[in-house]
């Protein structure tokens, strides 16, 4: 599904990541995991093609082909998506209008009024209040409700690769279980792949990765099973060092 | 008035779709230049009652006394004396829509003007250049006593409330062009709701100009008596002719007790027209009066629709939108008087420029001494496009009286990369994008106009931003 071979990437003239080699197969759950700056962020940012992570050299294959010259949205409509850590505030935009737009641009035909069905189910399954969907999206939510609009968004477009970055900042424990149910229901529908990027350990507790990736500035520093966040728990990043 | 470059790259806007010109037939279109053989041949082709010459006369000279406005826009490139002051079309006031000459029935159906009478509206107006060409009011109406004429025809069959009513508002004095409409107005509407009665449906008026240098003079006045409702809408355009011509209305509106007007204007002139228009309300006790303005046309629109509150409780509102492009200014705001207690008022201003554009926004509020208990909310906000385009805002307060309260919030904001990169990663591309953060950005005054206006605006937008982001 992605493979990430010897990927450098320079965020304004400052190089973040020197070299990194990830793979993630279809139905897989991958843990990145690292101390602050490591390179997580850029990592995903890098993925979906934000112009200000410059990757100088290395590849990013998506289902075997490179992807390193696409724009944003064309690798969105490949089957990428990210949920944001901060998502963004569109005033006047409704999540039903983002998903439309975003649908139609697909080449997808989509009845509004099925959509609009869909959503409200969907929505109900993460608890989201129905007169939150008719407002403006991320203007004036709370944290968590943020996050449950980018995983709202995840059930909609349903894509091949999630991208988790930092879902668990700002969650209560309740909204980070029904999160990864969510997900996990939706690894098991469709066979999505998902990286997860966290330094906490307590959302792997319930998303279960099959493979952890350990990043230490700007490179891979251990990689391996469920164990390694059971040896993160007790050691913390110090081993590493 | 502009150079030869300027208009044609004007003219080749792919932006202005109501750009065509008709051939339409004239039976009078006056000489350029203003004089007062010229007001005593309009009054006298309408056969105006001897009152209303004089008082054009008298407007003609307070036109010539008073000075141009020196803030706001650059009205030095207006020649008045190349500007037809009256253009007459072949037919007038057209009852059905059979009368009305095949040209300009073209353009009324381009403009979509016959089936949004036919599906949603009470009552239809439509002038070219200087003449009101159609008209027509839904029957139920007119039996309740609701009266929708062009104003010449509303001051033929009721003299004395047009007497009552005109330039008590706005008195001809008010500014120079309030002046210059006064002497040589013509066209517009004149609208009178009695006692209690609710219109329901909105009644329009589509204004066109169709002449190369003419001047579109149109007054329209609108009473709403005790307890009464309705909604007036508003509709302009002109070909894209290369050079400029003149727009100068004035809209007198009477609110009466406890009445409810709405007056909303989606103002799309050629990028070349002078757009400077006076609109003011007299607002009675317990009545609201709203207008809602959407300005995207026009080279320079200088306009601040006005309620002045003289009943206890009366509430005014203007809602705004100003779309500033390409070699245009949009002056544009807001101005509530409260002259009673307990009056409330709220302005929510929006502006856009792009492409090197200019929105200003210039309002003021007034509470006077004796209107304790008044509340007024100022909301401006403005989108910058890009580094080439302005946005400035004048706000006054002039507040005379200790009770009262008035809240002031204004910002000034630029379509944020982040929010362009969050989208497209959602499979939107970079236009439609920045389309969808523009049209957000207008959602709260858009969804207060009718719905083919609002489709219409939000088509206008796309159409602007195609291709805006590099």
């Amino acid at each position: 599904m992605l493979n990430i071979k010897k990927l450098k990437v320079k965020v304004e003239e400052k190089e973040i990541l020197k070299g990194v080699d990830l793979e993630i197969k279809s139905g897989e759950v991958v843990a990145l995991m690292g101390p602050n700056g490591s390179g997580k962020s850029s990592l995903a940012n890098a993925l979906i093609g934000n112009p200000k992570y410059e990757v100088t050299s290395g590849e990013i294959l998506f289902e075997g082909k490179s992807i390193l010259e696409m724009k944003p949205e064309e690798r969105a409509k490949l089957g990428i998506l990210m949920s944001f850590q901060y998502p963004l505030a569109i005033p006047g935009v409704t999540v039903r209008e983002l998903l439309l737009t975003s649908l139609r641009g697909r080449g997808l035909t989509v009845s509004a009024l099925d959509l609009k069905n869909q959503i409200a189910k969907e929505g109900e399954k993460l608890h989201i209040e129905p007169a939150m969907l008719n407002r403006s999206l991320n203007e004036g939510f709370s944290g968590g409700e943020k996050k449950k609009f980018e995983i709202l968004q995840m059930r909609v477009l349903r894509p091949k690769l999630l991208v988790l970055d930092e879902v668990d900042s700002g969650l209560d424990i309740d909204a980070l279980a029904l999160i990864a149910t969510n997900v996990k229901e939706m690894v098991e529908e469709t066979r999505m792949s998902v990286l997860v990027i966290t330094h906490y350990q307590r959302l792997l507790k319930y998303l279960e990765p099959d493979k952890v990736v350990i990043l230490k500035t700007g490179e891979v520093v251990d990689e391996g099973g469920r164990e390694i966040v059971d040896k993160l728990e007790v050691e913390g990043y110090k081993s590493y060092e | 008035m502009s150079n030869a470059q300027d208009n044609n790259k004007l003219l080749e806007d792919k932006a202005y779709p109501l750009g065509y010109t008709d051939k339409v037939e004239y039976s009078f279109t006056s000489d350029k230049g203003l004089n007062e053989e010229l007001v005593r041949k309009i009054s006298s082709l309408k056969e105006e009652p001897e009152w209303m010459l004089e008082i054009r006369l008298k407007a003609l000279k307070k036109y010539r006394e008073m000075p141009m406005p020196a803030w706001g826009g650059d009205l030095s490139p207006i020649d008045f004396e190349d500007i037809h002051y009256y253009v007459r079309p072949k037919t007038q006031d057209a009852k059905s829509w059979e009368d009305v000459p095949e040209a300009i029935k073209n353009t009324f159906e381009k403009i979509g003007v016959p089936e949004a009478e036919r599906e949603m509206l009470a009552g239809v107006k439509g002038q070219y250049d200087s003449e009101v060409v159609y008209g027509s009011l839904k029957k139920a109406l007119a039996e309740k006593g609701v009266i929708f004429l062009s104003m010449d025809e509303g001051l033929k069959q009721y003299p004395e409330i047009v007497k009552e009513h005109f330039g008590k508002v706005i008195p001809m004095g008010d500014n120079k062009l309030a002046a210059l409409n006064t002497a040589v107005w013509s066209g517009g509407s004149f609208v009178y709701v009695p006692k209690n009665v609710d219109v329901g449906l909105p009644l329009q008026a589509y204004f066109r100009i169709n002449t190369e240098n003419a001047g579109q003079f149109e007054r329209t006045l609108i009473i709403a008596e005790e307890g009464s409702k309705m909604h007036y809408i508003e509709g302009c355009s002109a070909p894209a002719f290369s050079s400029a011509s003149l727009h100068a209305a004035v809209v007198e509106i009477y609110v009466k007790k406890k009445a409810k007007v709405q007056y909303s204007t989606v103002q799309n002139w050629f990028k070349n027209v002078y757009n400077l228009v006076t609109k003011r309300a007299r607002v009675e006790e317990d009545a609201e009066m709203r207008w809602v303005d959407g300005n995207l046309g026009s080279k320079l629109t200088m306009k601040y629709p006005s309620c002045v509150l003289v009943g206890r409780r009366a509430h005014g509102e203007v809602l705004s939108i100003a779309w500033a492009g390409e070699g245009q200014h949009q002056d544009t705001g807001a101005k509530m008087i409260h002259l009673a207690p307990e009056t409330t008022s709220q302005i929510i201003s929006k502006s856009i420029s792009k492409n090197g554009g200019r929105a200003t926004y210039r309002g003021i509020v007034h509470m006077v001494p004796g209107a304790w208990g008044s509340r007024s909310k100022v909301v401006c906000d403005a989108l910058i496009l890009d580094e080439k385009s302005r946005s400035d805002t004048y706000p006054v307060n002039k507040i005379q009286e200790n009770d009262v309260v008035l809240e002031h919030e204004a910002t000034v904001s630029r379509v944020s990369e982040e929010q362009l990169l969050y989208l497209q990663s959602r499979g939107i591309t970079a236009d439609e994008a920045s389309t969808m953060i523009v049209n957000g950005f207008m959602e709260p005054v858009v969804k207060e106009i009718p719905l083919e206006y609002a489709v219409e605006m939000n088509r206008l937008v796309e159409l602007e931003m195609e291709g805006s982001v590099g």
